[in-house]
């Protein structure tokens, strides 16, 4: 059931398992876990119908690659040709009559369109708990958060309800979520995948991605999602890892950070090099990014709430306003700043292959709670969340989250590569070949840490 | 315009438009441009 796409393609491919036995399948899990909220638009008969063509024309010798056949959730904030884009909103739905391009990509390259997965409300939270078709519950413990926004994608794959998802990360949404559950989550370099189709929270962050059981996958979806053939260049055998020193890592839960400090250690042992790296002005993202986001975010909505105010959750709704008083003069600090943020990401990046941090200080939250305890003291759950994964969004450089572990409790851990500005492909060749390493965290099925 | 004064201008439009939840989303605000212009200023 959990199987990844290289493994359960290479059987479609060779005619041992049929795509409509694979979407069956699904949609048993779909409608056995419903209790998690993972999907607000299940496509039952299209997907079987689908799944039927797909069938005959492998069949017939018409494979058409490593996604033929395979049943692929969508963040419902992207557009499917005559499905409602809810957007996880009590807001009238949009009625798109084409699919966004990345769903063509996807149809073309032979997948299955399942149906289309919950999330926080207009992707405007991490914790996929303010939506109007109810609470994204985590997968091992539902009364905790499964990350967001893109919550029912990381769901819907680690319950065996597809085989990849499609989801967006403005400060995370991929790669929380991901972090949360304990799968892959990549989010590529900044404007590599078309966002035409997608609902925006923030026209200069938004970024589109797979998220997957395995880095593979998220190559293989990246690829067609894209394209173009990812290069596969291959990567030394020794990378030089960057650990970026001060605000970024100076607020970790524990036990996140006695995970990340067994990673490094047995990355080292492996024969990578970790070396510390200072991003100058990283105390500042949250500022730069909050004078972006929420006029970007404003902008877009100020239509809607003008008619539909009352149909917001109250804190989608509240933050949407405050962005209507954000001062011109700011957005353009702001913007200033964010340049300067990028050169400095960009000069770390100079001095190793990739920069290593976990994905979120914290494991995942309860549904619900405005503040979690990090390290000794309350932070707002939002600003928590958001902390390690927003720089990359305002820089735009690549970056993906692997499972890494979980804590004592169960939950999962995530480890965050970020890659060379523009490079994704390179960025996934490096978590390809760190990825056993990464996986094999504390009380993974791996086990141990060597 | 100085932060104090977008505060004050902002809260009181909040109120005239019977949202008085945003006065502490808004007091957060003003501490961040705060802080963002300060790091803007010491370029």
């Amino acid at each position: 059931m959990n199987e990844t796409i290289s493994e359960i393609g290479a059987r479609i491919r060779a005619g041992d398992v049929s795509p409509v036995d694979l979407v069956q399948s699904c949609l048993t899990r779909i409608a056995d876990r419903s209790d998690l909220n993972a999907f607000i638009t299940v496509l039952e008969d299209s997907a079987l119908s689908e799944a039927e063509a797909a069938a005959a024309e492998i069949s017939r010798g018409q494979y058409r690659g490593p996604l033929h056949g395979i049943p692929i959730s969508i963040k419902d904030l992207v557009d499917v040709a005559g499905v409602p884009t809810t957007s996880g909103s009590a807001v009238p739905p949009l009625h798109p009559t084409r699919d966004a391009p990345v769903v063509q990509r996807l149809r073309e390259a032979g997948a299955i369109i399942i149906g289309k997965t919950n999330l926080h409300e207009f992707a405007f939270g991490t914790t996929s708990d303010e939506s109007a078709f109810g609470p994204v519950r985590h997968p091992f413990d539902p009364s905790r958060s499964a990350g967001g926004s893109s919550g029912g994608a990381a769901v819907a794959l680690v319950e065996g309800m597809c085989y990849g998802s499609v989801g967006t990360d403005t400060g995370g949404s991929i790669r929380i979520p991901a972090a949360a559950c304990g799968i892959v989550g990549l989010k590529p370099a900044f404007g590599e995948l078309p966002c035409e189709g997608v609902v925006p929270l923030s026209t200069t962050c938004d970024h589109v991605g797979p998220m997957t059981r395995s880095v593979e996958d998220a190559r293989l979806m990246f690829q067609v999602l894209r394209g173009t053939r990812v290069n596969d260049a291959p990567v030394p055998s020794s990378l030089t890892l960057g650990i970026p020193t001060g605000y970024l890592l100076e607020r970790l839960d524990p036990e996140i950070r006695s995970a990340f400090e067994r990673l490094q250690a047995a990355l080292t042992s492996r024969g990578h090099v970790i070396v510390d790296v200072t991003i100058g002005l990283a105390r500042s993202t949250p500022d730069v990014y909050l004078h972006i986001v929420l006029p970007e975010a404003a902008a877009y909505h100020a239509r809607i709430l003008a008619q539909h105010a009352d149909r917001y959750s109250p804190n989608v709704r509240n933050r949407l306003e405050t962005g209507r008083y954000m001062l011109a003069e700011d957005y353009v600090r702001a913007m200033q700043l964010r340049e300067r943020l990028t050169r400095d990401v960009s000069g770390t990046l100079a001095a190793c292959d990739a920069l290593l941090l976990p994905t979120l200080p914290i494991a995942a939250p309860r549904l619900g709670v405005q503040s979690v305890d990090v390290d000794g003291r309350p932070e707002p759950v939002r600003a928590a969340m958001l902390r390690l994964t927003q720089l990359f969004n305002l820089t735009g450089h690549p970056s993906i989250s692997l499972p890494a572990g979980v804590t004592t409790s169960g939950l999962p851990i995530g480890a965050q590569l970020v890659g060379p500005a523009g490079d994704t492909d390179r960025l996934l060749a490096i978590a390809a070949a760190l990825e056993p390493q990464i996986t094999a965290g504390p009380g993974s099925v791996g086990g141990g840490t060597g | 315009m100085t932060v104090h004064d977008w505060l004050k201008s902002a809260i009181e439009d909040a109120e005239r438009r019977d949202l008085p939840a945003l006065k502490p989303l808004l007091e957060a605000i003003a501490k961040s441009t705060e802080a963002l212009r300060k790091a803007a200023d010491a370029r």
